[in-house]
């Protein structure tokens, strides 16, 4: 079977002074193209780490991984950053188009491509003014925009809505949603929120931390389309997350314990 | 007004409460700006009673009213202007000189590691010699021509506006650059997208100090090696004792400064509206 995302025995080692840290080791993960995939795990597991090697900034010990190319003139990945991703010195429309300047695409494609993100997300109004006059919530519709209209082969998302207050980031989750069923890309999304991985994911990555290693997964039974009311109320997905929790209690205690 | 008394009201209207507040809060601010304002008008009036009332000086220090009628007369035989004229002149090619100059090797500094190694100990090791005492080495290179002036405020300015670009580019948020990278960004598009935008801030800060600094020097140069100028005006006037004539350089170098400023300052709204 061909994979979009096939990663492969991937290590990484942080050489400290005061000895190595393997934030990554071993890591073998597979992805089918439209898969949305979960990354979760306690803080400190090397799960932001396995993100940035696959968004290219930077490079692993050993190993490797591959990501399937279906369009030559398809960028590989883009990434949706935490809050402070989207760049103040440009307007949201700037930012938004981004991505496609730096590719040197024609104008017209540039404009059609940012004005339907920007629409789509509900920030045409807003074009023109800089990131400062935006609310945490506005700046990451910014960030998503921008990594649509990019137009990559995969999406890669690290705790995008991390910062945010629970009514935005309800919001914006189902917005997500919204928008990439639309446009079935494969991603890769990291969060320490249980809720928030089962509304988005097809698949939930539990990984543990020092060694960060993967210890488990869990498809996530639930039909699309979803809304957070379903998360909340189908017993399914409450047994589906008290799995979860067991296993991250389990895992995060464990990081305590041999810590002290 | 309930003044100190901590009885509810329970009548009182709360959006007249929070406008008569908010009046109050408005009061303040225009009595903050009137301050800042009146400040200066306060030093002069304070001068020029005590002048007038020879509670100091009057031959030392002649009342502001007085220094400004002689500005007026100075003005008349057209030696003022010019020597204002050629300052002006030496403080803009000076300063524009100093501030490219500083601005490109900046920038290279910021961006590329190895430079920045390079060039960090020369700047440590040149910045503390006062362009002042290289004048007569300037003077050798590029002779006792206008060219010399330049150069001497060029290399003054040049310090402040190279450390500050550089550390403009160097303190650009790691998150942008992460985006840069990942969003395929060449070294040219980094450049001039990313580089240069981020670090305006600091530079401008740069340009600022550079800006003053340019003044400072412009005096002392030209009370040191020319014939001309507000500097060389002012040391004239005191050697022959015209205390007036003296103290109208000194107030048109504290108004340029005091213009500069401003300049600058719209230079900053208009180059970083995003902030």
């Amino acid at each position: 079977m061909d994979y979009k995302i096939s990663i492969n025995h991937l290590t990484k080692v942080f050489p400290k002074k005061s000895g190595n840290v393997v934030a990554l080791e071993d890591i073998s993960l597979h992805v089918k193209d439209g898969e949305f995939v979960c990354l979760i795990g306690p803080s400190g597991c090397g799960k932001t780490t396995l993100l940035r090697i696959l968004a290219g900034l930077e490079a692993s010990s050993t190993g490797e991984f591959k990501i399937h190319q279906s369009d030559k003139k398809k960028p590989l990945q883009s990434m949706i950053f935490q809050e402070k991703g989207v760049i103040p010195w440009l307007s949201v429309e700037d930012n938004v188009a981004f991505g496609l300047k730096m590719r040197h695409l024609p104008k017209s494609y540039i404009k059609e491509q940012t004005h339907y993100y920007l629409e789509k997300v509900g920030l045409q109004k807003f074009a023109r003014l800089y990131p400062k006059e935006l609310s945490g919530g506005m700046k990451q519709r910014v960030s998503i925009a921008r990594a649509f209209a990019n137009d990559p082969e995969v999406l890669l998302m690290d705790e995008p809505f991390g910062a945010l207050d629970e009514q935005n980031k309800f919001i914006l989750q189902e917005e997500l949603l919204s928008i990439w069923q639309e446009t079935k890309k494969t991603v890769i999304f990291i969060t320490h929120s249980i809720d928030e991985a089962l509304l988005l994911s097809d698949r939930i990555v539990l990984m543990s931390s020092q060694p960060g290693q993967i210890v488990a997964e869990k498809n996530v039974r639930m039909e699309r389309p979803r809304s957070i009311e379903q998360v909340r109320s189908d017993q399914n997905v409450a047994d589906q997350f008290v799995e979860i929790w067991d296993h991250l209690q389990a895992e995060v205690q464990g990081a305590r314990s041999s810590v002290k | 007004m309930m003044k100190g008394n901590t009885q509810y009201n329970l009548k009182a209207n709360p959006v007249e409460v929070e406008r008569n507040e908010w009046r109050k809060q408005e009061r303040k601010k225009k009595a903050r700006h009137l301050l800042t304002v009146a400040s200066p008008l306060f030093l002069l009036a304070l001068w020029e009673i005590l002048s007038r009332t020879a509670a100091i000086d009057p031959r030392l220090f002649p009342p502001p009213t007085v220094i400004i009628q002689t500005f007026f007369e100075m003005l008349g035989d057209g030696e003022l202007l010019s020597n204002i004229g050629i300052s002006l002149l030496r403080v803009f090619g000076g300063f524009l000189l100093g501030s490219v100059a500083g601005i490109i090797v900046g920038l290279l500094m910021g961006m590329y590691v190895p430079v920045r190694f390079f060039v960090s100990p020369l700047i440590m090791a040149l910045m503390p010699i006062p362009t002042l005492a290289l004048l007569p080495v300037i003077i050798f290179i590029f002779g006792i021509g206008e060219w010399a002036k330049i150069v001497t405020i060029a290399g003054s300015v040049f310090f402040p506006v190279a450390i500050n670009t550089m550390a403009g580019v160097v303190n650009i948020d790691q998150i942008h650059v992460d985006v840069a990278k990942n969003y395929g960004a060449n070294s040219k598009d980094f450049f001039f997208k990313i580089a240069l935008p981020g670090s305006t801030p600091v530079m401008l800060e740069g340009i600022q100090m550079g800006q003053a600094i340019a003044l400072l020097t412009i005096v002392a140069a030209e009370m040191m090696g020319a014939h001309s100028g507000i500097g060389y005006l002012i040391w004239t006037k005191y050697k022959a004792f015209l205390l007036p004539q003296m103290y109208v350089g000194l107030v048109l170098i504290s108004f340029f400064g005091y213009f500069f400023s401003l300049l600058v300052r719209g230079l900053k709204v208009k180059l970083t509206p995003w902030r």
